[in-house]
């Protein structure tokens, strides 16, 4: 992989922190003069990524999450959230549209239907037990005098 | 949060971000005022909203269902443009209450 560019930073899985991940990784997208429905679709999805480690992945302490932001080639920006919680038992069910672990606390179950729409590409990873990766691909359109250094 | 009672109409106006840390407090708030006025209708106004994900759905979802409890109607109403895409997403159009 050619990474032009890359970020990791880590915090505690408080939803306290929910506004500080999705801002940290737009203001790193930020370098490739997103659009602002780019910007707000990056946000959105990793908004998602990470409530999904705050609720299920730690739901009664508190744990890490790590995220990766990498610059790839053709203005393309690739997120990885990784939590070392309790992992996602079926994967496929978890993605379905409306299937929420936690019913009794008003979740959409739409979690990774967002991250679907929102960004070109995602992929999950998870061990029970062990943990959970969610890596959200997306391509951002080419900008007029992007001097990249 | 600033609010409304006129007729029987409860305005909730939302601002900032509503998401999963955000949604909690919105959520006692406008629970306890409803279950205080007794409104008929409850608005929920989004002008001043500049981010929501699907937790904002969820908070939605939550105050449409208290309301169909209470015999009422829930509106969304003034929501932003970049709002609109994940509320469309959601299917809540099915069920009539954006305005």
């Amino acid at each position: 992989m050619n990474i032009l560019n890359q970020t990791t930073f880590e915090f505690e899985s408080r939803s306290s922190n929910e506004a500080f991940a999705r801002g940290a990784v737009a203001l790193f997208a930020s370098q490739l003069d997103p659009t602002v429905g780019e910007l707000s679709d990056i946000r959105t999805a990793v908004s998602e990524a990470v409530t999904n480690c705050v609720v299920h992945a730690y739901p009664v302490s508190v744990g890490k999450i790590r995220i990766n932001v990498r610059i790839l080639p053709e203005n393309t920006v690739m997120v990885r959230i990784t939590d070392k919680g309790c992992g996602i038992e079926d994967i496929k069910k978890a993605m379905e549209p409306l299937y929420t672990g936690a019913p009794e606390q008003e979740r959409a179950g739409l979690g990774f239907a967002v991250m679907q729409s929102f960004c070109d590409a995602v992929s999950v990873r998870s061990a029970v037990g062990k943990g959970t990766t969610v890596t959200l691909r997306k391509k951002l359109s080419p900008r007029c005098g992007n001097g990249n250094t | 949060m600033k609010t409304m009672l006129q007729d029987k109409e409860l305005t909730l106006y939302l601002s900032g971000d509503i998401d999963h840390h955000s949604a909690r407090e919105i959520r006692e708030t406008a629970d306890g005022l409803v279950n205080e006025m007794q409104p008929r209708v409850l608005k929920l106004n989004f002008a001043d909203v500049g981010f929501m994900d699907s937790s904002g759905i969820g908070l939605i979802m939550g105050r449409y269902r208290t309301m169909q409890l209470y015999g009422g109607d829930l509106r969304v109403t003034d929501v932003p443009d970049s709002l609109r895409r994940i509320m469309e997403l959601s299917g809540l159009n099915a069920l009539d209450v954006i305005v």
